[in-house]
């Protein structure tokens, strides 16, 4: 019989090792798929893994994607390592993106003009105060209610959700729309990079995050704060820190983040407020920053991963006919591979000796 | 009257499903395993119970293998976790990508079919009585087991003395362990019967409630159900009651729409969300109920022998 | 830290690794090309796509949408090669599927929901030789028109229907969203039922989503709870249709023939055949006569709605009446909007003997009268 026996150390090797051979295990778990499904499982990978990276419109369109997760999955790794378990990034997207939406709105049914690059740190602006507000509301009952952050910020969302289709089917519908519920089309939105590709330099404002974070978890002492208190809460009181600091700075921060990826999105390729503004990016941004290990570099390179698989799963349908329920399979598999590697890293496998 | 009493019996109805896989994950969480994949699991029961359900006719057996397909769900997140020691929050998050996932993929075939299974039920003589009749005496069997299944859920963990070990190892796995309990082997049985009953509740959906299959169909009501479970604080019957209320305030935002009450759809939408929320507050405010209530160590990983 | 981001280098280079290895499996594989020229014996199939909103499966509108591709396919043989994506959210991943189909040689592509108009138009601009069709929107271009369907023509034919089976004279109606079609539908179907029982009222649910079984029953539930027997539906599953069986009352199809799932409930089934307007936009493209810019709405004349299944419970006399309303219909002297037609507050509408146009059906924001309460809106 094989048991787990704690490493002394954690293991460096696996820790290397660990997401590689969870890839492996999903590419292997795909293969099979295609197989069972008929197709050509060579194709199949090559549509899944290498067509999204294919060409300039499709990098594009992948850094587009990738852009959003890695915002919300910022901010949800922060939340984590504090050991507070944000659920809700979806519904601080989607206040981050009604504010920003309701500020284009007014300025183009006001005729203010305004240029792309104006209008940017506007709707950032917007978006972080929303997304935040959001999450305070969710901070505020854990702190002196002491409800469960997971059930308070998940409820949050429907309640978002709900929100935008009053809007949208109420006081925001455009008047000249039809009845229809959606907005008037803005009249300004994200600078892109290249004017042919959606691509907008919201892109390298994440980027820039990515960097800020990076610093701010490695080399200050309120970084260090906030993963002790997550580690060891009682020592971290010991020590002074504060839990209900922790809390709230990881709750406003992941807000403001997930808020600023819904506004990057309304202004950008979306230009309008509809009910369809929901797009799940909260919640595979917690897988992002799973797999991403709670690093902002990882969390990187998770999102290029899973925005890879999203619109690899779309491809696989136009081009070979696979049904769309492939991309969550794989979602999840690579999710458990990757749990289930992790534990390696702190332990390792041994013979049980004797009886 | 009769308004009133068949919005009883939807409630009924409608609050069966959040019961049942609310008592399931109430059985993991009494060992103190969070299990935040309720939402896969009924996925999977609810298009393998379909799936069943449409080549028998029989809908005993959907329930059966709806139940197989919780367990199994739950094995796979309680190998991960107990085990392999795996964080219990992102695991259970898996478990529901990927049922979501599964369940799609293996219900595309059974997509627009229908069931040949007998739909109207009565409680012979009990259902002609005025008003009770029709509200509570109709209803699908499931209905009645789940307020049973609550009863014997509570008499088992209060009153037995296997329940009060599980209840123990809720508490303190490693005291439990001392003691020489297989802890780990309890925990998995836990985990494995609660998902159990979330597959029941995931196969009453789609055998009994719609009754379809769709992808997604769950729409939320695993996340309500583990709400469900802090709501009633971890007591049986008190989430029986809960999830009933619940599947009230859900019915009764369509009710209010039918008798021509005018506020905008969406804002009703938004009720059975915050009256969850409202009453998580509610309850969670009393820091000292809640720790007297909730299995101490919910959530946190076990390593024998560390 | 070190450690960590020198995992994460290592994570992308494996993935590089892999990548690179397909890549080189891949090549043998070709890219899609365009049609070789003349020399082939037979000239290249015509490209055709279809995105959908939902799942093929769902026997309402994704699935009467899909059975029009395969009459299609089955008109045109290997003259045509066929694509659909399912599940395409509205919004801007819509963009992304539509600008696919394009750049893989599509040259007609069929958007089949309200929520691609704004998508589609972008992708449009970007690709002047190939053609775009829109399903149920109002925005066009040179190389995008819209194509509808007279649904209202089955409510009305419906409420004929149930105007006469109802005992309690009051009927319910599960509407998605309150938009311009979905009203248009519950007014076409109480002026039928008021124009063969003008006692009865309509209880109208919404249910804020075009597909989802549990709610669409928990909607007809609180119907027939609020003293409805017969409904109708504006969202695509059986599940009110069953729930009305379950409880005894009536109910009709929506989208394509529900019959089979009725059991004694089903009256009829308001379907849309969307075969004979695919088959003729493929031949536009064919011979090179299709022209954008243009809205087409084609209903019980075009044989594209109809009112179809209906059993033998409902009483000779109303199906006459039903068949020679459709007759009427077909012949173009019918119109189902035709004033004098109040609002639910009494203000009128359309003057005694007006018939509607599109113009005013497009812009229908108001219950007529029978309809009980108001429009949920935000105001």
């Amino acid at each position: 019989m094989w048991r787990l026996e704690a490493r002394p150390a954690p293991s460096r090797a696996m820790s290397y090792a660990s997401p590689v051979v969870a890839l492996v295990m999903t590419v292997v778990v795909a293969f099979v798929m295609f197989v069972a499904l008929g197709a050509d499982p060579v194709r199949g990978l090559q549509v899944f893994l290498i067509e999204p990276w294919n060409g300039p419109r499709a990098l594009s369109e992948l850094a587009l994607k990738s852009t959003s997760l890695v915002l919300c999955a910022l901010g949800l790794a922060l939340c984590y390592r504090s050991n507070v378990w944000n659920i809700g990034a979806e519904g601080q997207f989607l206040m981050g993106g009604i504010a920003a939406g309701g500020l284009a709105m007014w300025f183009t049914m006001n005729k203010v003009g305004m240029s792309n690059w104006a209008f940017m740190p506007l709707a950032a602006l917007a978006g972080m105060l929303g997304g935040a507000f959001w999450a305070s509301i969710t901070a505020l009952l854990r702190d002196r209610f002491n409800a469960s952050e997971i059930l308070v910020s998940l409820m949050l969302v429907y309640v978002a959700n709900h929100f935008l289709s009053y809007l949208v089917f109420g006081p925001w519908k455009d008047p000249m729309g039809f009845n229809f519920p959606q907005t008037v089309n803005f009249d300004m939105g994200m600078p892109r990079m290249l004017a042919a590709y959606r691509l907008h330099w919201g892109t390298v404002v994440a980027l820039v995050l990515v960097v800020a974070v990076w610093l701010f978890m490695a080399r200050t002492y309120r970084g260090y704060q906030l993963q002790v208190g997550g580690l060891a809460p009682a020592a971290a009181r010991y020590a002074g820190f504060s839990a209900r600091s922790a809390l709230w700075s990881s709750m406003l921060l992941s807000g403001a983040f997930a808020g600023m990826a819904g506004a990057f999105e309304v202004a950008g390729p979306m230009g309008q407020l509809t009910p369809h503004a929901s797009t799940g990016y909260g919640f595979t941004a917690i897988i992002v920053a799973f797999v991403g290990r709670l690093h902002p570099v990882g969390c990187v390179v998770a999102s290029v991963l899973l925005s890879m698989f999203l619109i690899g799963g779309e491809l696989a349908q136009s081009r070979i006919g696979l049904p769309s329920a492939l991309t969550g399979i794989f979602q999840g598999v690579l999710l458990f591979s990757l749990l289930a590697c992790d534990t390696l890293i702190n332990y390792r496998i041994r013979r049980k000796v004797g009886a | 009257m009769n308004e009133f009493a068949l919005l009883i019996a939807a409630t009924l109805s409608a609050g069966t499903p959040l019961a049942l896989a609310g008592l399931g994950l109430l059985i993991n969480e009494k060992v103190g395993v969070v299990n935040l994949g309720a939402e896969g699991m009924m996925l999977m029961a609810a298009v393998v119970g379909f799936a069943v359900g449409f080549h028998t006719g029989n809908p005993w057996l959907a329930f059966a293998a709806g139940a197989v397909a919780g367990a199994l769900g739950a094995a796979l997140f309680g190998l991960l976790v107990i085990w392999l020691n795996t964080n219990q929050y992102a695991t259970g998050l898996a478990i529901s990508l990927f049922g979501g996932g599964f369940s799609a993929f293996v219900g595309v075939a059974y997509v627009g079919k229908k069931l040949d299974i007998q739909q109207t039920y009565a409680v012979p003589g009990l259902s002609e009585l005025p008003f009770v009749g029709p509200a509570v005496f109709q209803q699908h069997p499931m209905v009645y087991l789940t307020v049973l299944a609550a009863v014997v859920i509570a008499w088992f963990f209060g009153r037995t003395r296997t329940g009060l070990v599980l209840r123990s190892v809720g508490e303190s796995p490693e005291s439990a362990h001392g003691l020489g309990y297989r802890v780990r082997l309890m925990r998995m049985a836990c985990v494995m019967a609660g998902g159990a009953l979330c597959g029941v509740a995931g196969a009453y959906l789609s055998v009994v409630y719609a009754p379809l299959w769709v992808e997604g169909m769950v729409a939320g009501r695993g996340w309500i159900a583990l709400a469900l479970t802090v709501f009633a604080t971890w007591r049986p019957v008190r989430l029986l009651l809960g999830a009933y209320l619940f599947g009230g305030v859900t019915m009764l935002q369509l009710q209010l729409q039918g008798m021509g009450v005018d506020v905008p759809a969406p804002i009703m939408s938004m009720l059975p969300y915050l009256a969850t929320v409202a009453v998580l507050v509610l309850i969670s405010q009393n820091p000292g109920w809640i720790r007297r209530n909730m299995p101490a160590s919910m959530g946190k990983p076990f390593h024998p022998g560390a | 830290m070190k450690l960590i981001s020198k995992r994460s280098l290592l994570a992308v280079a494996a993935v590089g690794t892999l990548a690179a290895a397909l890549v080189g499996c891949g090549k043998k594989e070709a890219p899609p090309a365009p049609a070789p020229a003349a020399s082939a014996p037979k000239a290249e199939p015509l490209k055709a796509a279809w995105v959908y909103v939902g799942p093929v499966g769902d026997a309402g509108w994704t699935f009467a949408h899909d059975l029009g591709r395969k009459a299609v396919e089955a008109e045109y043989g290997d003259k045509i090669k066929t694509t659909f994506v399912e599940k395409v959210p509205e919004g801007p991943d819509a963009e992304r599927v539509i600008r696919d189909l394009a750049q893989q040689g599509n040259k007609i592509i069929f958007a089949t929901s309200f929520g691609y108009m704004e998508p589609m138009l972008k992708v449009a601009k970007d690709f002047p030789d190939v053609k775009f069709e829109h399903a149920t929107g109002y925005k066009t271009a040179d190389n995008m028109r819209v194509y509808d369907a007279r649904f209202y023509q089955d409510t009305y034919l419906a409420g004929m229907i149930a105007g006469k089976m109802t005992k309690t004279n009051t009927l319910g109606f599960v509407g998605s969203f309150p938009i311009p079609e979905v009203l248009r539908n519950i007014n076409a179907f109480t002026l039928g039922a008021q124009a063969v029982n003008p006692k009865i009222k309509v209880k109208v649910v919404w249910v804020s989503t075009w597909f989802d079984p549990p709610k669409e029953s928990e909607a007809a539930q609180t119907l027939i709870n609020g003293g409805a027997d017969v409904l109708l539906q504006n969202t695509d599953s059986t599940a009110v249709l069953q729930t009305a069986d379950k409880a005894g009352k009536y109910a009709f199809g929506w989208d394509s023939d529900m019959s089979a799932f009725g059991g004694k409930a089903h009256l009829g089934s308001a379907i849309v055949d969307w075969s004979n307007y695919y088959k003729k936009s493929i031949k536009e493209v064919m011979d090179g006569s299709w022209k954008g810019n243009t809205v087409t709405r084609w209903g019980v004349a075009e044989g594209q709605n109809d009112l179809v299944k209906i059993p033998d419970v409902v009483p000779a006399d109303v199906k006459a009446k039903v068949d020679e309303i459709k007759a009427a219909m077909k012949a173009g002297t019918f119109e189902v909007f035709t004033g004098p037609i109040k609002d639910s507050t009494g203000k009128e509408r359309l003057a005694k003997g007006t018939a509607a146009d599109d113009d005013w059906r497009g812009k229908i924001d108001f219950y007529v009268k029978g309809v009980e309460g108001k429009i949920p809106s935000g105001k």
